[in-house]
């Protein structure tokens, strides 16, 4: 099994040869779901090359090269991670609508910052280091 | 740390969201947490998610956002100066004048903070809030990618190859002060202000620590 980490959540899912796992899981892992036009999101779509498509298979990581996102792999390359493309990023902050995240308490209980709306919230970091 | 500005302005639609930044999770986290007796959101961030979706590269920083959920304020420095860089090491006190100036300046940041709670002054228009956004550049993602891994492999005993996915993390966005000190608190407890940290302080020279908002 690959353990495949995003910037939301990490997932393990049964894939080989690298990220080419089943169309169902691709779009669990991803968010983007493989339709004829190719990796489709919203409106919008990635077309991808024959070569990253078998029957009911698909090349998540030559998806997520061609999406300009960073691909990093463990040496057994059993462990990966699919980072936000760094346009993405931009493009979310620049729309102005503060990134929603849901973070645990220290008890493990789950809160979402888009809980919040009606209220100003002042959103700050610390750490013990 | 902000108990006291959220007990004065809760009763505005107002509420602090602190997020610790902590890879060594809850369990490290909650001395500190139990201590501030806050009344207000104390989340755990192990993962670092929420400064790679906000860019975020030191602590404490915040952001503000508004009752729509839009963003009126970038993240910055929260309340925090540069004199810490002055510290006499031996006695590590400040000097008076430093200690009254970096009081000074977080009172001004926390005034600031109620100012826009009592009148929504210094939130800024969309252009502006914009313009202050700090860019995410491709090696900023590859590298938040290759802290994500690293801690993640430190988390599971593979510490070799975890550090040196940290550290790779570190030699692409040399910024993130976060990275490089989570990396080290990762390696040893204390490490992250210890005398590596001090060299790369000094390394800075005129660059600034905590940048100053701009208020």
């Amino acid at each position: 099994m690959t353990t495949i980490l995003t910037s939301t959540a990490e997932h393990t899912v049964a894939a080989r040869d690298g990220l080419w796992m089943s169309p169902v899981d691709a779009e669990k892992v991803t968010g983007w779901s493989l339709k004829p036009e190719g990796m489709c999101r919203a409106e919008l779509c990635v077309p991808l090359p024959e070569s990253a498509l078998k029957p009911n298979e698909v090349d998540v990581a030559a998806f997520w090269r061609k999406l300009g996102g960073p691909l990093i792999a463990s040496d057994q390359r059993d462990v990966w991670v699919l980072g936000a493309p760094a346009d993405e990023r931009n493009a979310q902050l620049e729309g102005l609508q503060a990134p929603d995240f849901t973070l645990p308490d220290v008890d493990g209980v789950p809160h979402t910052l888009s809980q919040l709306r009606g209220k100003k919230v002042f959103l700050a970091t610390w750490a013990s280091w | 740390m902000w108990q006291q500005l959220y007990d004065e302005l809760k009763d505005k639609n107002f509420i602090v969201v602190a997020v610790a930044e902590e890879s060594r999770g809850a369990v490290h986290a909650r001395p500190w947490i139990e201590q501030a007796k806050s009344s207000y959101w104390q989340l755990i961030d192990s993962e670092h998610r929420l400064e790679d979706l906000y860019n975020l590269v030191n602590v404490p920083q915040a952001v503000w956002i508004d009752e729509q959920g839009a963003i009126v304020r970038p993240p910055e420095t929260a309340g925090s100066t540069d004199h810490f860089r002055r510290m006499d090491l031996k006695t590590r006190t400040l000097s008076p004048e430093d200690q009254a100036a970096r009081l000074a300046a977080r009172q001004a940041y926390l005034d600031a903070v109620r100012a826009w709670v009592n009148t929504g002054k210094y939130a800024l228009p969309a252009d502006q809030a914009r313009a202050a956004l700090p860019k995410v550049t491709p090696e900023m993602a590859r590298a938040r990618a290759h802290f994500r891994l690293g801690v993640w492999l430190h988390g599971h005993a593979r510490t070799a190859e975890g550090d040196r996915h940290m550290a790779e993390a570190c030699r692409l966005y040399p910024d993130s002060w976060s990275m490089w000190r989570q990396a080290a608190d990762l390696d040893e407890v204390g490490k992250a202000s210890g005398p590596e940290f001090w060299k790369r302080v000094q390394a800075l020279g005129e660059k600034p620590y905590y940048p100053s908002p701009r208020l």
